[in-house]
């Protein structure tokens, strides 16, 4: 969707940073409810109501101008609560009064502090056995569509419509745009994942240095011959 | 806030979702054992040994597991070489994917609009306010994070650096050198 969170090339949010030194000396936290929530995100998703694609939906579809004020954990607590809302594993009723009033939805696990260690680990691939040859290779020139779905794409619209070239074959990955729309959707539908290079000219105009470049990882359906 | 999401979480605990003490367990994961050091070390160690900077390029997900840095958002991994023609410098424009594996937790700047907003479009105006110069001959290559491959820039390795041990080439090797917004450098104090 064309949400706060496409950002690429927007233009007016301020400097960086004021300097490496600043960065280098920045907490990871802010406030003692960040790593919480962190915390308490990455241990839900055990629970196996939503993934991923679904998560990050609901990040980029809070208000624009929340999204875009909003601190970075704040996004996730938001989007959180809204997935569980969404899924009736709390209610409005619960989140008021702080306390539990109607009987728990039955999740997949409870992550205990046991199994921490080796949840990370196993991380969540979303490499898939390949059921077809990739349909571009290495060297061929492509061309992104021009999409606007109000459903979750990650193909941002900076990247929309341009000419640029397969720099690598990445693998047989899930696709987010129809992962994300879970029972209503074809699924993980795997596709092919290849590494596009953009001139910054091709993206942003003649004024660009014309040694740079930019990369992003696009899986099939969003390319065209070029 | 604070109040807010301890409210959430006692609510979640209650109804049996989740347990706080797997909270506690995840943030101090991600505050003492999983961070730049573990990147560092790939750095430091492409530096150091040929084969292992070409299977870092091959298959960077097998080379920098067989170092033991398994964990999410690491899955599939990318190492990219700056080098005399190209200098590489990694974002999500999208959300904040990051190699938590390698570098543990983002940076607020990573996550924030003005770096998400200005990496791909003006990519030399942000390395400016990190102090970075590059030669004018140096094409930046910048990599937006929008699938789950993760990107880790490989720094060049400083001059002056020559006969230097792992341990003393990983003290070069900021967290942001490795993101792309600043270069390896020889610690001040050496």
């Amino acid at each position: 969707m064309n949400g706060g969170a496409d950002l690429g090339g927007m233009m007016g949010f301020g400097p960086v940073v004021d300097s490496a030194e600043a960065s280098a000396l920045d907490p990871l936290f802010h406030a003692d409810w960040e790593p919480r929530v962190l915390g308490m995100i990455v241990a839900i998703g055990a629970a196996g109501k939503w993934n991923l694609d679904q998560s990050r939906f609901a990040r980029e579809s809070l208000p624009p101008a929340d999204y875009m004020r909003f601190p970075y954990y704040r996004i996730w607590l938001e989007a959180a609560q809204k997935l569980l809302l969404e899924r009736q594993m709390i209610t409005t009723d619960e989140l008021e009064a702080g306390r539990m009033i109607s009987q728990p939805q039955p999740i997949r696990k409870r992550l205990a502090r046991e199994d921490v260690a080796a949840a990370l680990q196993a991380g969540g691939p979303v490499d898939r056995p390949a059921d077809r040859s990739a349909g571009f290779a290495v060297g061929d020139n492509v061309q992104t569509i021009n999409i606007h779905p109000e459903s979750h794409t990650r193909l941002p619209r900076y990247a929309r419509g341009k000419a640029g070239v397969v720099t690598a074959i990445l693998g047989f990955h899930v696709f987010p745009d129809s992962n994300a729309l879970g029972a209503h959707g074809k699924g993980e539908d795997p596709q092919w994942l290849y590494q596009i290079r953009f001139s910054a000219r091709e993206l942003w105009g003649d004024d660009c240095n014309p040694r740079d470049s930019v990369t992003l990882d696009l899986w099939e359906p969003y390319l065209e011959r070029g | 806030m604070d109040a807010r999401v301890r409210a959430l979480e006692s609510l979640l605990v209650e109804k049996g979702y989740l347990d706080s003490a797997a909270v506690d367990e995840i943030i101090e994961t991600y505050e003492t054992r999983i961070g730049p050091r573990n990147g560092a070390h790939v750095v430091a160690k492409a530096w150091l040994e040929p084969d292992f900077a070409d299977w870092l390029k091959r298959d960077a997900t097998a080379a920098i597991h067989s170092l033991g840095y398994i964990s999410r958002q690491g899955e599939h991994m990318v190492a990219v070489f700056n080098d005399d023609e190209t200098h590489h410098m990694v974002v999500c424009t999208l959300c904040s994917c990051y190699p938590w594996s390698v570098l543990g937790l983002p940076p607020t700047w990573y996550k924030s609009p003005p770096y998400r907003s200005r990496a791909v479009i003006d990519p030399r105006g942000v390395l400016a306010e990190f102090g970075t110069d590059l030669l004018d001959n140096v094409g930046v290559e910048v990599h937006d994070s929008t699938a789950e491959t993760r990107y880790l820039v490989i720094p060049a390795r400083p001059d002056g650096t020559d006969g230097w041990s792992e341990e003393q080439l990983m003290a070069c090797v900021s967290r942001d050198s490795m993101i792309g917004t600043t270069l390896a450098a020889k610690p001040v104090a050496a």
